[in-house]
């Protein structure tokens, strides 16, 4: 016999609309809001900047002057910002725990979720 | 039209309209992508150098050519509104095909998000350059937003040849710099100094965590298949449109690479916001400079435009099998589109383009389209398990299985490091966030979702089952 579904009230829709909202905008929004998500690049302003002294080429100064600036101090965190790729590899560890980890509960619950769809489909499975 | 019944004397459901070829298809592929050479690619650069920039937009190319060589074979079987959102529904199972639903949606909304706010820094940098500092990006972004929005909600095929004519623009206007600068057009000479002098500036994990941006040259290819149920001719249109599209992607990322990398120092393209614009400010020439703006605009609208359509498409398939509330099911009666869909997303597009740093924006949209991309992979081998070649009809098969498949998991695990590299709590929150939609979906969600109709193809049992 087909799965009959309950009818879902308005309100009920609008419920599950706004779980999915704060859903989205708390768990993406909110780390970034907070300052607790972002690229880990910091700048390593040399003193007393000049050209030469930051690398850069007569070419490359030209095309510095042709992006407006003129000014080697202007450039200077632009030139020595680096991302500290330093890292903990049981960070990594559980990085791809996390991932593999919700991979194979999507699919393990998908698999359930599938066997009753294709049940009901087609019927029951032949001995 | 509307509500006609059919003979057994229920409703009939309204129907997306059958209208595109496969220069649509291509459009609609390279629109939404063509942006990548635009911005945002070149934060590749400022994770691992200029080499390394290279080497992501190669490697990336070869994890793309992998995605439209499975979607093609899967699309073209599976014409259905909603692209790898059908798939998965009839391939792996509900939950599976609700949270590739979420990686569209995110994938797609983040990069109309990061579209709008590129458009609002080139106007406030050309605003500048005309000595109007200070512009209010803000309405701009909203404007923008907005009128993508109402073009989708008057219909597809009005918006996606809308895209057609401003994406051919956008891609002429690289090949126009490229030749230009070929034949000597640029003040400033190209310099590729920084290739020997400064070469690996992060070493070999600087080239391992470039390859996070390099997915930008190329993100939302896949794209072409959430058109299935629009296409006059699916089996044609969509393997064609696609393929013809990352070539052309692949070419435009190469010469965006080599022009940008010669005009403009590493370290201000890895941080720039429109590095093709600022390329053609270097060469001095008003004329590209003007060429380029409006390539730089075209691009970011086109891009915008698809992933409105493409994110309604699949919010909208969603609701109309009740995996979301069956009110964003719903199409227009006159325009036939989507229509609550389209506009249920603006806000949350408005939210990121208004308020989070673009490489933020574009990180999350990344995030989800590799997301996605994983799930290709054992998807494909579980649609070839279950339907072997020779059981059902397929529009496209696509050879050497299962090379491109784990060709395509090896580049997918490697981009994970990748992103962790530098913007690892990203991607702890987007997993977090897709751990408990899926958990939401599965223990209150699914009760509402009609099991038989999920399976809705022309397809015997699948082995196994």
């Amino acid at each position: 016999m087909a799965y009959k579904p309950p009818k879902q009230s308005f309100a009920g829709q609008i419920f599950d609309v706004i779980t999915l909202l704060v859903l989205t905008v708390g768990a993406l929004y909110l780390p970034l809001y907070l300052g607790l998500a972002g690229a880990a690049k910091t700048p390593a302003p040399i003193a007393n900047p000049t050209w030469e002294a930051l690398g850069q080429n007569a070419t490359e100064q030209q095309q510095w002057a042709a992006l407006g600036i003129t000014d080697p101090a202007a450039a200077n965190d632009i030139i020595t910002a680096r991302f500290d790729y330093s890292f903990s590899w049981i960070a990594l560890v559980v990085m791809a725990i996390l991932v593999i980890g919700y991979f194979v509960l999507v699919v393990r619950l998908s698999d359930r979720e599938y066997r009753d769809v294709i049940a009901e489909r087609f019927g029951a499975k032949k001995k | 039209m509307v509500d006609t019944k059919t003979t057994s004397g229920q409703p009939e459901r309204l129907q997306l309209l059958r209208v595109l070829g496969p220069a649509h298809i291509w459009a609609l592929g390279v629109g939404i992508v063509l942006v990548g050479e635009y911005m945002g690619w070149n934060f590749a650069v400022g994770k691992g150098g200029m080499i390394a920039g290279l080497i992501a937009c190669w490697v990336a190319g070869l994890l793309y050519t992998c995605v439209a060589m499975i979607d093609s074979e899967v699309t073209s079987t599976v014409a259905a509104a909603g692209g790898q959102y059908a798939q998965a529904k009839h391939i792996v199972g509900p939950l599976m095909a609700f949270n590739v639903g979420l990686f569209l949606v995110m994938a797609y909304t983040m990069l109309e998000a990061a579209n709008a706010i590129t458009i609002g820094f080139l106007l406030d940098t050309v605003a500048g350059m005309q000595g109007h500092t200070g512009l209010h990006q803000q309405p701009f972004i909203v404007l923008c937003v907005m009128f993508l929005a109402w073009l989708n909600y008057r219909g597809v095929l009005a918006t996606l040849t809308f895209n057609l004519v401003i994406t051919a623009v956008a891609f002429m206007a690289i090949i126009a710099l490229f030749l230009s600068v070929q034949f000597g057009v640029s003040s400033v000479p190209l310099d590729f100094s920084a290739v020997t002098t400064d070469p690996m500036p992060y070493g070999w994990i600087g080239i391992l965590a470039s390859l996070h941006f390099g997915l930008w040259y190329y993100l939302g290819i896949e794209g072409t298949c959430q058109a299935a149920e629009e296409v006059r001719s699916p089996a044609r249109s969509l393997p064609y449109g696609t393929m013809a599209g990352i070539m052309t992607l692949l070419i435009a990322a190469t010469m965006t690479w080599y022009v940008c990398s010669g005009l403009i120092p590493w370290e201000y393209l890895g941080q720039a916001g429109t590095p093709l614009f600022d390329a053609a400010r270097v060469t001095g020439n008003r004329g590209l400079m003007v060429l380029l703006f409006i390539g730089t605009m075209f691009s970011t609208l086109a891009s915008a435009n698809g992933c409105i359509n493409d994110a309604s498409r699949a919010w909208f398939s969603m609701g109309r099998d009740r995996y979301l509330p069956i009110w964003f099911g719903a199409v227009h009666p006159v325009y036939r589109t989507p229509y609550r869909s389209i506009i249920f997303l603006v806000p949350i597009a408005l939210i990121f383009a208004l308020g989070a740093p673009l490489d933020q924006v574009v990180t999350f949209s990344i995030l989800s389209g590799l997301l996605g991309y994983t799930f290709m992979t054992f998807n494909m081998v579980m649609f070839r398990r279950k339907w072997p070649l020779d059981t059902i009809k397929r529009g496209y098969v696509h050879p050497m299985h299962p090379l491109p498949t784990i060709v395509l998991l090896i580049l997918c695990a490697t981009a994970y490091v990748a992103v962790f590299l530098g913007y690892g709590t990203q991607l702890i929150a987007m997993v977090s966030f897709y751990i408990i939609a899926s958990l939401w979906f599965h223990f209150r969600r699914y009760r509402f979702v009609r099991r038989g109709d999920q399976f809705t193809m022309p397809w015997p049992r699948p082995e196994g089952y």
